[in-house]
């Protein structure tokens, strides 16, 4: 795929993240033990041989730059191409704030004009799923369209999630027929990856037309309004997706990580990279009892732990009780204290015997730097 | 102005010399194909990140790395240096190998001629001060306090000395000093000991003073060109200014079998002696492209360390997994190393056993079981109880392994002639010793 570069949209406010969201983005919400959501589709992409890559931010985007810093764990810290960060600025044509999807690509024209690849994959930051885009590749080729969108079909997802979705009908010849942003009533269960496969000039002239008219959204302006005059196909993807768009998905995704065949698919069936620390291998004194959970390097277990995910550097003391929960990094559980059905975020101390308990469809969220 | 030859470098107060070219042939299958440094312990380090860390926890960042024996895997640890923060414009990690010269060509005949080959190397830096270290020991040590020491005692040469048991003084190089830590005699190996004060192996030398003593060294024939036989004792003569540096921490050179386990079982203790959770002296190490490790819910894990990459649905007891090693149900582990990559199968059951990297551990076998009788082809190595798996061998299904047993590296179902393999015996790569 070396004739295809990447764009990775990692921009809007969530606010149904609540706390996870409130000092980083989406794409910057750790995943799994030692990832951040944005690893997989970076991943995914240079795993698809892609080296040039565009990251387009807009809110609290330091913890994110933080992350990528010159993208040497993905290995694109390269002398031609590599990883770019684009965060708003001013000039004297932009407005120093994104206003939409297109105008954030709009803004940045100089790296794809730039950019020789033929193809631009535009995806999103915070979705997790591992995958190649070479299929797709083919799919967009074979079927001579002018965009591909990659889509799912979003059964095993709650259905008021697909609200929060673009959701898409297609012919028998995977033409899309409709879409629909974010409708209150989906007409299918065919929902949006937010993954496009376009030629680059074409992405050029659709976004300098657009962006001439006053619109900035790529989604509503280009794709929707460009439906009738555009050759757009979809692509089915089969495999495990989730976004990080609430914190019950969030906490869902997590969850099902613990399942073997989800975890085999997301985190072993290729190479997931991301930014490391450099951590001792975890240890369990003689009073661990842990079952059925994932465990970074750097924790200290003493006490019991059962279907979580732990990030690095975590400490469960002697006579806690850990289930049904995620606790990242740094954070400390106290003897004797218990946590059920919670997300503790970064660098929490949960105190010697208390106890919080969330409800499985609705966890508690303890927030950075909190001593409980 | 700048001195010829030194004008695009920046000088260097002190620059570090690591010797890594032995081959530490007590560790037996362990190192057939690996230098000693290069050996996996604790979890997911190599023994050599333990002196490099040093080094650079320390403030130095130019070190040359001297290799010698199977330098494959090290060369490739060590790469560029980036684990170490050593990927520098100016100094770094550059590793050092033999090499032929327009009139001769050699090996590193002693570790004092390994340095006296590389004397280009260090000119090039200009340094007042060089660290000589070994890759072979584990232990956190602040080299800036030892240079701090050399410095205030306007010594020539300082040697870091351990304190240890009497019993075994006679097995290290013993430093006699004052009780100012003036050194007025050395005893390489002593039958008696006069003190108990251990070498180290590490050396601070003034680098004006070493270069002087490395070159007469090797014009002289009959010197075995070695550190401790050769240049301390001929600086002692010549009446140089010579003080001990005690170090007080941990400190264990992992020579044996028996010495290598019982140093990684230290790690698992609850309070080790030696913490590698110590944020402000990290050890640094590259970090392998691999998930957080997963536990299932029929794991027991107990008393143990695990790194990433791990899969664990067996019981895991006062052990250590090293990264991608997978247990599989119902087996059991109990006091041993298993080390990256290796698979344990359905109810296998291992005991005190060091299983190397990518080894296959056959469903239902069972090692480490049996009479302690000393290995009949090596008793000298094999004698700690310990049975040792060479890496990428396969332990077919359901085999009996006792202790002080060796399976060669690579050593697959063809080369066991049954299926039990009695305490003290080995099984070889095609059927034979080498």
């Amino acid at each position: 795929m070396k004739n295809v570069m990447g764009i990775i949209l990692s921009g809007g406010r969530n606010t149904k993240l609540k706390e996870l969201s409130t000092m980083r983005s989406s794409p910057a919400v750790p995943v799994g033990g030692k990832y951040r959501a944005i690893d997989f589709v970076l991943s995914n992409m240079v795993n698809s041989g892609i080296t040039n890559v565009g990251v387009i931010t807009q809110y609290s985007f330091r913890s994110l730059m933080d992350h990528l810093g010159s993208g040497k764990e993905w290995d694109l810290d390269r002398k031609n191409d590599g990883l770019f960060i684009f965060p708003p600025f001013l000039s004297d044509e932009s407005s120093g704030w994104y206003r939409g999807t297109a105008d954030s690509m709009y803004n940045n024209l100089t790296f794809l004009k730039r950019s020789n690849e033929e193809y631009v994959i535009i995806s999103q930051g915070n979705c997790i799923y591992t995958t190649t885009f070479d299929d797709m590749l083919k799919t967009h080729k074979e079927n001579d369209a002018d965009i591909t969108i990659a889509y799912r079909e979003m059964s095993d997802v709650p259905i008021e999630e697909l609200s929060n979705m673009g959701i898409l009908q297609v012919d028998s010849n995977q033409r899309v027929i409709d879409f629909q942003e974010k409708p209150m009533h989906p007409n299918t269960l065919y929902g949006s990856l937010g993954t496009y496969m376009i030629r680059r000039e074409l992405l050029i002239s659709l976004l300098e037309e657009s962006v001439a008219h006053g619109y900035y959204d790529f989604v509503l302006d280009i794709i929707i309004k460009m439906l009738p005059k555009l050759r757009v196909y979809g692509y089915k993807f089969n495999g495990y997706w989730r976004s990080i768009s609430s914190v019950q998905m969030y906490y869902k995704c997590n969850m099902e990580l613990l399942k073997l065949e989800v975890s085999q698919e997301l985190l072993n069936s290729a190479k997931i990279y991301t930014k490391v620390k450099d951590e001792a291998p975890t240890k369990f004194n003689e009073e661990a009892e842990v079952k059925n959970s994932i465990v970074a390097d750097g924790c200290i277990i003493e006490g019991t732990v059962e279907n979580s995910v732990l990030f690095r550097g975590v400490t469960v003391k002697k006579g806690a009780i850990v289930k049904d929960s995620i606790i990242m990094q740094g954070s400390v559980v106290e003897e004797n204290s218990t946590l059920s059905y919670a997300i503790l975020d970064k660098n929490v101390i949960l105190s010697k015997g208390r106890c919080l308990k969330g409800e499985e469809n609705w966890p508690i969220i303890i927030g950075k730097n909190v001593m409980v | 102005m700048n001195l010829p030859g030194v004008d695009a470098m920046i000088k260097k107060e002190m620059i570090a010399l690591l010797l890594a070219g032995g081959q530490g042939s007590r560790l037996g299958v362990l190192t057939k194909n690996v230098a000693k440094p290069a050996v996996l312990y604790g979890g997911k380090y190599r023994i050599i990140d333990f002196s490099l860390s040093n080094c650079i926890n320390s403030g130095i960042d130019t070190v040359g790395v001297l290799t010698q024996y199977q330098p494959l895997k090290l060369n490739s640890h060590i790469g560029i240096g980036k684990p170490w923060d050593m990927d520098r414009i100016d100094g770094g990690v550059t590793i050092l190998s033999p090499y032929l010269k327009a009139e001769s060509g050699e090996w590193f005949k002693g570790t004092a001629n390994a340095v006296y080959q590389n004397i280009h190397y260090i000119d090039k830096y200009s340094p007042e001060y060089v660290i000589i270290l070994s890759g072979d020991h584990i232990y956190k040590m602040d080299y800036s306090k030892m240079l701090d020491f050399h410095k205030d005692n306007n010594s020539d040469a300082t040697i870091s000395v351990i304190n240890v048991p009497f019993e075994e003084a006679s097995r290290y190089g013993i430093m006699n000093c004052h009780e100012n830590g003036n050194i007025y005699e050395f005893q390489e190996k002593p039958k008696n000991p006069k003190s108990t004060l251990a070498s180290m192996g590490v050396y601070i030398f003034n680098w004006a003073v070493l270069r002087e003593y490395l070159i007469k060294d090797s014009d002289s024939p009959e010197s075995e060109n070695d550190f401790g036989k050769n240049i301390i004792p001929e600086m002692l003569k010549d009446g140089k200014s010579m003080w001990a540096y005690q170090f007080s921490g941990y400190w264990r050179d992992v020579g044996t079998i028996q010495a290598f386990w019982e140093s990684n079982m230290d790690l698992v203790s609850r309070v080790p002696q030696f913490n590698l959770y110590d944020s402000e002296w990290k050890i640094y190490t590259p970090n392998p492209v691999k998930s957080a490790h997963y536990i299932g819910p029929s794991a027991c894990i107990k008393k143990s360390m695990v790194a990433e990459g791990c899969v664990v649905n067996g019981t895991v007891i006062n052990s250590i997994l090293f990264p991608g090693a997978i247990v599989e149900e119902g087996a059991v582990i109990e006091d041993s190393l298993i080390m990256s990559n290796s698979k344990v199968g359905r109810n296998a059951v291992i005991k005190k056993s060091i299983i190397s990297e990518w080894v296959t551990v056959g469903a239902n076998s069972k090692l480490g079981e049996g009479e302690d009788i000393k290995n009949e082809y090596k008793p000298n190595i094999y004698n700690s109880g310990m049975t040792v798996v060479g890496e990428n061998a396969e332990i077919p299904e359901g085999a009996i392994i006792g202790k002080n047993v060796m399976i060669d590296i690579g050593a697959c179902a063809e080369d066991f002639t049954s299926l039990i393999v009695e305490s003290g015996k080995s099984v070889f790569k095609g059927g034979v010793a080498e």
